[in-house]
């Protein structure tokens, strides 16, 4: 337990979490953000703003040097090749309709097949959906294990020689289990189809590797991982990305322009069009530089032994039915679950009195709220700042909620 | 449970207990409402003579938000003149809002529970969804 007090002094670098007297369990929709990134964003705007890649003057060169310093430290927090394989966005959202628009838009015809995973968040569907209706490509659902995995077995299941592109979650929003990329990337790319990762919850509590995974691209949000909303990163394959059409056109992604001739600008520049959210560059570097100081491991280790004790808790609380699988070390932080005969949303707003912020709902995956057969759960997500004692506090009030609502405890 | 006033016992007990949630046979209206968001939904089906409410009910599913406010609405509105039931959810949407008087408060007789919901803006549109289905309907007739 000596790890735990090591860990809680990071939790006096948060403002909001002083100003509340919240347990705030809703990690997985957006993290707290710490003084530090909240500084660097101010210090952007007070002594380094000046609109980036285009003025010819110092301000200029410091509002760049700090914006591609951001995507530096981002490749190299993920792992990736060069500087040039990360292109910033406003969200994973963003980062995964620029692929399937600028790529699906590119490579996909009829007949080809998209296989997306019954795991993915609404924004790892919908872009593809939309696109296989602009190009006549099928898309094609990949079940999961009642745990909540998408295995080697499962893929090859659905997997054929149309299938072009592979879109599957590094960990799910509901489930929290983890899938095993490097294997699933492998399998894809025997058959010749890319992989599309969503790391919008795993970048933010674990390492992550793309060239170890072997992913051919991964979407994550800053806003999830202690940075601010608007940004987040798109990790392509430098070659995938060079050969893909512009997403949005505009400024600041062009080489040159003539009424009847255009050159876009290389990658990265090539998908940022329009001025670009440098102060959110600028915090997210600092959110990355504040969860490297902590590390991983440390991260990691705070956040399933908050899960264990959410889970081995809730288990022992009647009428409490946890989604996915049963075992704590399943769940990258994330427990779902739903209290007999009491509506998620009563069940929230219930919390939401004892001074507790869960999410209740179907989180954006209502493909895989069908696939369980449920219509809403509720959701508690934990970050490494998050307490034992929030814990005790959430479980206190889940035991209380069936006999509050009239059915005999 | 001082400060959970608002699972109160007329709450609870019209959530787990609904006087009017069941199919109507022929119902002369049938509404369906719908809260996109939280996937509250309701069938309100009544049964309307002369201008006056003869009988309704409702089915569906949701929070028990949604599913008591809807089976309280039913216990004022049946018997009562389309007008008068028009009026009540008038003061009801009021009261949501924060802004009915005590004189329109007391008209709301049970409903009058669900005060409480204008301070959790989250759940507001549960509390709403069987008034503003019944305005719906109302509106037809």
């Amino acid at each position: 337990m000596d790890k735990q007090s090591d860990l809680r002094k990071y939790r006096e670098d948060f403002p909001l979490l002083a100003e509340w007297d919240l347990a705030y369990l809703d990690n997985a929709a957006t993290t707290q953000k710490p003084r530090q990134v909240l500084e660097a964003v101010r210090r952007y705007y007070e002594a380094e703003n000046a609109n980036p890649l285009r003025g010819v003057y110092e301000l200029s060169a410091v509002a760049t040097q700090v914006y591609e310093d951001a995507r530096a430290l981002t490749a190299e927090f993920i792992h990736a090749a060069q500087p040039e394989e990360i292109v910033f966005t406003r969200n994973a959202t963003e980062s995964l309709n620029l692929v399937a628009y600028s790529w699906g838009g590119a490579n996909l015809h009829p007949g080809d097949r998209v296989l997306v995973s019954v795991l993915e968040h609404h924004s790892n569907f919908l872009p593809w959906k939309a696109v296989a209706e602009r190009t006549g490509a099928e898309i094609v659902q990949i079940p999961c294990t009642p745990e909540g995995e998408i295995t080697e077995e499962l893929l090859r299941s659905v997997l054929t020689p149309q299938t072009k592109l592979v879109a599957v979650t590094q960990v799910s929003n509901v489930m929290g289990r983890k899938n095993d990329l490097k294997k699933l990337a492998k399998v894809a790319h025997e058959a010749g189809a890319l992989l599309m990762a969503d790391g919008a919850q795993s970048v933010p509590h674990m390492a992550v590797d793309v060239q170890d995974l072997g992913v051919d691209f991964l979407a994550f949000s800053g806003h999830k991982m202690l940075a601010p909303m608007g940004i987040g990163a798109l990790y392509g394959r430098k070659e995938l990305l060079d050969a893909m059409p512009p997403f949005l056109t505009g400024g600041e992604m062009i080489e040159i322009v003539h009424w009847d001739r255009v050159k876009y600008a290389q990658v990265p520049h090539k998908f940022e069009a329009g001025t670009v959210n440098a102060g959110g560059a600028a915090g997210l570097a600092a959110a990355i530089r504040y969860l490297q100081e902590i590390g991983f491991d440390r991260i990691e280790a705070q956040e399933q032994r908050l899960t264990c004790l959410a889970m081995e808790g809730l288990k022992q609380i009647p009428g409490i039915r946890i989604i996915g699988s049963a075992r704590p070390e399943d769940h990258m932080g994330i427990v779902t679950f739903m209290v007999e005969d009491v509506h998620p949303h009563d069940v929230a707003s219930i919390l939401d009195r004892d001074g507790i912020a869960i999410r209740a709902g179907h989180h954006c995956a209502q493909p895989l709220m069908d696939y369980l057969g449920v219509n809403s759960t509720c959701r508690a997500s934990f970050a490494f700042y998050n307490t034992e004692e929030e814990v005790e506090k959430f479980l206190a009030s889940v035991g209380k909620i069936r006999g509050l609502m009239g059915y005999g405890g | 449970m001082a400060d959970k006033t608002f699972y109160n016992e007329v709450l609870t007990d019209h959530n787990m207990h609904p006087l009017h949630k069941h199919a109507l046979e022929c119902p002369d209206l049938v509404m369906e409402g719908v809260n996109p968001s939280c996937g509250d939904e309701i069938s309100l089906q009544l049964k309307v003579e002369d201008g006056v409410i003869r009988d309704g009910s409702f089915v569906g599913e949701g929070c028990a938000i949604s599913q008591a406010s809807a089976d309280i609405m039913l216990d004022m509105v049946i018997g009562k003149t389309v007008e008068e039931a028009r009026e009540l959810s008038g003061i009801f949407l009021r009261m949501i809002q924060g802004q009915a008087t005590p004189e329109e408060l007391e008209r709301l007789e049970e409903a009058g529970a669900l005060e409480d919901i204008s301070h959790m803006p989250a759940r507001v549109k549960c509390a709403v969804l069987g008034w503003h289905t019944l305005d719906e309907a109302l509106g037809k007739a």
